[in-house]
C-alpha cells in the first residue's frame, strides 16, 4: 500500500472514530451522572442534524446560527426528555431506565420520520463544495474533514476542561463519585442529571451538524451510531473520557482498514466482533480497573 | 437548636425510628450511643433529609425541616458528616473541601469560602499536604479528616457526626475527638453518633441510649457513666465490677 492511500485510510478513520467518541462521551456523560446507557444519544446526533439541515434550507438561516439553533433545540429536547421520563421516577432501578430510553429513542426516531420523511438529507459543505479537496502529505481529503477533526478535538478539550475546573462540574462529578454526599454538600443533584442529558444532548447534536455533509443524514441512523459509540464506551471502560476518545479513534481505524481485508459491506461487523472480544476477556474496558467495574451496579 | 419530636422514619415498610424525641442545644456536645441497629444512622440520616421522616417534627432554627430536601437542609446550617465518611473518591482533596462550599461559591462567597478552606487545612494539617492527591488514595483517618472538613465548609451552625471513629487508628480517633472540642470552642454545636460510647461520653455535654429505635435513656454525660445499664451494655463493664 502506498503511503498516500494509507493516510487516505487513515485520516478516514481518524474522522469516524472522532465521531464515534463524541457520540461515546455523550454516554459517559449520562452514565456517570446516572448509572444508565441513554440509547437515545444516537437520536440526539441525527435531531441536530435534521433541524440544521431544516434551518438552512430556510434560505436566510446562515448555516453558523442553523447550527446553533438546532444544538440549542436538541438540548431543549433532550431537559425535556430528562424532566418528563426520568426525573419523577423514585428509585428508579437500572434496567427500568434503560428500556426507557430504548423507549425514548423509537418515538424519536418515529417522530422524525413523521416530521422528515425518509429522504436523504445533507447539510452543506461549511467550507468549499463536496468536490474541494486539500492535499495533505500527498493525500487528498475534503476539507469538511478537517472540520469534523478540528471541532471534536475542541468539544472533546472543552469538555475536560469544564468537569476539570468550573465548579458545576466538579459537581457534576461529585454526583457521579457519590450522590448522598453530593446531596449532603447542597448539590442539587436532580438538577445535575438534567445538566448531564442537556449537555450530551448538545454534543450529540452538534456532533451530528459536523458530519451531515459527509455522512449524509436519514432519520434513522441514529442507532447504528449510537450502537458505536456504545461499544466504543464499552470498550474503553465506560465512564472515561479520554478512553472514550482512543476507543473511538481505535474503532474508525479499524474500520477504515478492515476494507482492505473485508468487503465494505462486513465493515460493521469489526465493531461488534471488537464488543464481542472485549466482553469476553476484559469486561471492564481496555482502560477500566477490574476494582472499579466490581463495584458497578451496570 | 434542633428538635426532634416523636420522629417515626424507616425504609420502605420497615419503621426503624419508632418515635424518638431529642434536643440539642447551641454550644453543647450532644452523642447519642447504641448498638448496631439502633438506629442511630437512620436518625442523623433522617434529619439531614436523606431519609424522609414518617410522623413527626424535625425543628431547626424554629423551622420544620421534616419535609425539606437535603440540599436545602445544608444551606439551613446543619450538615452531616455521613457515615464510612463518603468522600468523593475520583476528584482531589482540594475539590472535595472545595464542593464542601458549594452554596457559598453558588452565592458568590468565594472569599469567605477561600478562607474557610484556609481554616480546614489549619485545623488538619495533613490535608494541606494531600491537597491534589485523590481523596479514594486517602488513608481511613485522612479521609475521615476530609469528611469532616468538607462539612465545616458550608459553615454549619450544627454538625452531625455519623461515627467518626469507624476503622480508624486509635491515635487518629483521638486527634479527631480533640478536633471536636475545638470546633465546639468555635461555636459550631455538634450531634455526634458513636459506638465508641466511652470516647464519645467523655467529650459530650449530654447523651442519648438508643436501643430498637427508641430513646431508652437520657442524661447528662456523667449521669449516663454512671449508669449501670450503660456501663454494662456500652462501656464494656459487666455485672462483677459493678457491684463491687
Amino acid at each position: 500500500m502506498s503511503f498516500d492511500i494509507f493516510l487516505q485510510y487513515f485520516l478516514s478513520g481518524i474522522t469516524v472514530g472522532s465521531i464515534y467518541a463524541v457520540v461515546a462521551i455523550g454516554f459517559n456523560i449520562i452514565y456517570n451522572t446516572t448509572g444508565i446507557i441513554n440509547f437515545a444519544q444516537g437520536e440526539f446526533v441525527i435531531l441536530g442534524a435534521l433541524f440544521a439541515i431544516t434551518f438552512t434550507r430556510t434560505g436566510f438561516i446562515p448555516l453558523p446560527l442553523a447550527i446553533l439553533f438546532a444544538v440549542l433545540i436538541t438540548t431543549g429536547i433532550g431537559a425535556a426528555i430528562e424532566i418528563v421520563f426520568i426525573k419523577w421516577i423514585k428509585n428508579p432501578s437500572v434496567l427500568r431506565l434503560i428500556i426507557i430510553t430504548i423507549g425514548i429513542s423509537i418515538i424519536s426516531r418515529e417522530t422524525a420520520h413523521h416530521i422528515w420523511g425518509e429522504q436523504v438529507m445533507q447539510m452543506p459543505y461549511f467550507t468549499g463544495t463536496s468536490t474541494s479537496s486539500v492535499i495533505i502529505l500527498g493525500a487528498s481529503i475534503a476539507p469538511q474533514v478537517l472540520w469534523v477533526l478540528g471541532i471534536s478535538g475542541i468539544i472533546v478539550i472543552v469538555l475536560q476542561l469544564f468537569f476539570k475546573f468550573t465548579l458545576t462540574g466538579k459537581a457534576m462529578r461529585a454526583c457521579a463519585a457519590n450522590r448522598t454526599a453530593a446531596r449532603l454538600c447542597g448539590i442539587n443533584a436532580k438538577m445535575m442529571v438534567t445538566l448531564s442529558f442537556m449537555i450530551s444532548a448538545a454534543i450529540g447534536a452538534l456532533a451530528g451538524c459536523i458530519t451531515s455533509p459527509i455522512t449524509q443524514t436519514q432519520y434513522d441512523m441514529g442507532s447504528p451510531l449510537a450502537i458505536k459509540g456504545f461499544v466504543v464506551a464499552i470498550v474503553g471502560g465506560l465512564g472515561n473520557s479520554t478512553a472514550a476518545v482512543v476507543g473511538g479513534l481505535l474503532l474508525g481505524l479499524i474500520e477504515s482498514f478492515s476494507i482492505i481485508f473485508i468487503p465494505n459491506a462486513f465493515k460493521d461487523v469489526a465493531a461488534i466482533i471488537i464488543l464481542l472480544v472485549i466482553l469476553f476477556f476484559k469486561p471492564s474496558g481496555i482502560f477500566g480497573k477490574k476494582e472499579e467495574s466490581a463495584l458497578k451496579e451496570f | 437548636m434542633l428538635k426532634v419530636r416523636n420522629c417515626e422514619s424507616g425504609y420502605g415498610r420497615l419503621r426503624v425510628l419508632k418515635g424518638i424525641s431529642l434536643h440539642v442545644s447551641p454550644g453543647e456536645i450532644v452523642t447519642i450511643i447504641g448498638a448496631n441497629g439502633a438506629g442511630k444512622t437512620t436518625l442523623l440520616n433522617t434529619i439531614a433529609g436523606i431519609i424522609k421522616p414518617g410522623s413527626g417534627e424535625i425543628v431547626f432554627h424554629d423551622k420544620d425541616i421534616g419535609s425539606l430536601s437535603a440540599e436545602k437542609i445544608v444551606a439551613l446550617g446543619c450538615a452531616l458528616v455521613p457515615e464510612r465518611r463518603q468522600v468523593f473518591d475520583t476528584l482531589t482533596v482540594k475539590e472535595n473541601l472545595i464542593l464542601g462550599a458549594y452554596l457559598h461559591f453558588r452565592k458568590k462567597r468565594k472569599k469567605e469560602a477561600l478562607d474557610e478552606l484556609q481554616s480546614i487545612y489549619s485545623l488538619f494539617p495533613v490535608l494541606k499536604q494531600r491537597e491534589s492527591q485523590l481523596a479514594g488514595t486517602l488513608s481511613g483517618g485522612e479521609q475521615q479528616m476530609l469528611a469532616i472538613g468538607r462539612a465545616l465548609m458550608a459553615k454549619p451552625d450544627l454538625l452531625m457526626m455519623d461515627e467518626p471513629s469507624l476503622g480508624i487508628a486509635p491515635l487518629i480517633v483521638k486527634t479527631i475527638f480533640k478536633t471536636i472540642l475545638t470546633l465546639r470552642d468555635n461555636g459550631v454545636t455538634i450531634l455526634l453518633i458513636e459506638q465508641n460510647a466511652k470516647a464519645a461520653l467523655n467529650i459530650a455535654d449530654r447523651g442519648y441510649v438508643l436501643e430498637t429505635g427508641q430513646v431508652v435513656l437520657e442524661g447528662t454525660s456523667r449521669d449516663l457513666f454512671d449508669n449501670h445499664d450503660v456501663q454494662r451494655a456500652y462501656l464494656g463493664k459487666d455485672y462483677k465490677k459493678i457491684n463491687e
